[in-house]
């Protein structure tokens, strides 16, 4: 039984069971998927009655408040990525299996995405409605939203896995996510607000795109190097 | 000296402490290796380095002769480990457990409902594990060493928590593993009966 080479599974394998474990427990517990959601709505709600119904105000503050409400509610949400896993062993189950960590890293980050990330990206032109944003900008934010919470999932995955053996952790992980987080804060409203005055826009979609490239390709790397250092 | 596991001049500092420190040990198919100490010595540390995932001060571990860090994966392919915690998640029922880490691994050729009725959890299956007794938890992370169909078995206190048939079935499970040429390394502080070869490291 010891020298035999028996099939394994396909590199995605471990993607696939991670993602598919991950949103198995959203579905059992659902508080988790609407807290950032409810966070997003809330902010993005209450910022219109604050500061008075001026239209001209509302238009342009519009995409950065939408930015920065949806920046807050990722990290919100980021600080339970490995926690619930690191507590009950699973992560150490995870460190030791036969898939390769950046891999199964990137399941759990996929996971995270879809159910965090995704439906902000989906509910947001219901509340750009609220800031009199015009229709094709909305467009345009739901897509920097879409490439840009992709970003932030996986940057994040990075702070959370720094973080995970830390006791109350949030805080340091917000400092260290933050600055690499501020370029695609910057670009993502800026963008819209671009879109929403009929200016040229292309250019930061192109730069989020080569963003969310950038950090699919390396993100998971530092998140396998960091849970590995974390879990020692 | 060859051997399938082995450790030579393993060293150990954790803060202030030296845990261990020149340890060396070897293990071949059909032997157990029993680490043996009182509470705090390090079993559980030596345990983490040999599943690769603490780094030592000094030594290395070695599986076929190789280096562990350099096959990693290769490694992880040929071992269980049955932690301290279980590992399984609360919110699912054993079968998605169990399912979720079959996934990960080649498919074995070990018959599910066989190895829940040997564990005595067969009618546990569709309870979320969260509302299932600590020994009854332990069970199902047996369960997953024996579906993954594995030579190495790292045990961390295998008996925690267990009943004296649980013991009981601890230890003739871990019997027919290393006679069918698996390989056990197992931390405990109680004294145990096995008729199988042990090779013991004392910290």
């Amino acid at each position: 039984m010891s020298d035999r080479l028996p099939e394994q599974p396909g590199m995605f394998a471990g993607l696939l069971a991670v993602a598919r474990r991950d949103l198995l427990l959203a579905w059992k517990r659902p508080g988790d998927v609407l807290n950032p959601l409810f966070f997003f709505a809330m902010v993005c709600t209450l910022f219109p009655l604050a500061v008075g119904p001026s239209p001209e105000q509302l238009t342009f503050s519009g995409p950065g408040v939408l930015w920065v409400a949806a920046l807050l509610a990722t990290l919100l949400s980021l600080n339970t990525l490995f926690m619930s896993d690191h507590e009950d062993g699973s992560l150490d189950q995870l460190l030791v299996s036969p898939q390769p960590l950046p891999v199964l890293a990137l399941g759990k980050t996929l996971a995270h995405w879809l159910i965090s990330g995704l439906p902000l990206v989906l509910i947001s032109p219901l509340l750009a409605m609220t800031y009199r944003m015009p229709g094709d900008a909305m467009g345009v934010l739901m897509l920097t939203l879409f490439l840009g919470t992709i970003c932030l999932s996986l940057l994040g995955s990075i702070g959370a896995a720094l973080t995970v053996g830390l006791h109350r952790g949030t805080a340091l992980l917000s400092l260290l996510i933050l600055p690499l987080a501020m370029p695609v804060l910057l670009l993502g409203a800026n963008t819209v607000s671009l879109a929403a005055g009929n200016e040229v826009y292309a250019t930061g979609i192109w730069a989020l795109g080569a963003y969310a490239v950038g950090a699919i390709s390396l993100a998971p790397y530092a998140t396998a190097a960091a849970l590995r250092i974390s879990n020692e | 000296m060859t051997a399938k596991l082995s450790g030579k001049d393993l060293t150990l500092i954790r803060g202030e402490s030296c845990l261990f420190k020149g340890l060396g040990f070897a293990l071949n198919p059909g032997e157990l290796l029993l680490l043996e100490g009182r509470n705090g010595s390090g079993k559980t540390s030596l345990m983490r380095a040999i599943a690769g995932m603490l780094s030592l001060e000094k030594g290395e571990i070695y599986w076929n002769d190789i280096p562990v860090n350099r096959q990693r994966q290769e490694f992880h392919g040929a071992l269980v480990w049955l932690a301290h915690r279980t590992g399984l998640k609360g919110d699912l029922n054993l079968v998605e457990n169990l399912r979720f880490e079959a996934s990960l691994r080649p498919q074995g050729n070990v018959d599910l409902a066989a190895v829940c009725d040997r564990l005595a959890i067969a009618r546990l299956k569709r309870l979320p594990l969260r509302s299932l007794s600590a020994g009854q938890q332990r069970r199902v992370a047996l369960a997953r060493m024996l579906l993954a169909d594995v030579p190495l078995w790292l045990m961390d206190e295998p008996f925690t928590n267990l009943d004296r048939e649980g013991r009981k079935l601890v230890m003739e499970l871990t019997e027919e593993h290393l006679l069918k040429g698996g390989m056990c390394v197992m931390a405990a502080h109680q004294d145990i009966e096995i008729n199988v070869p042990v090779v013991r490291v004392g910290l």
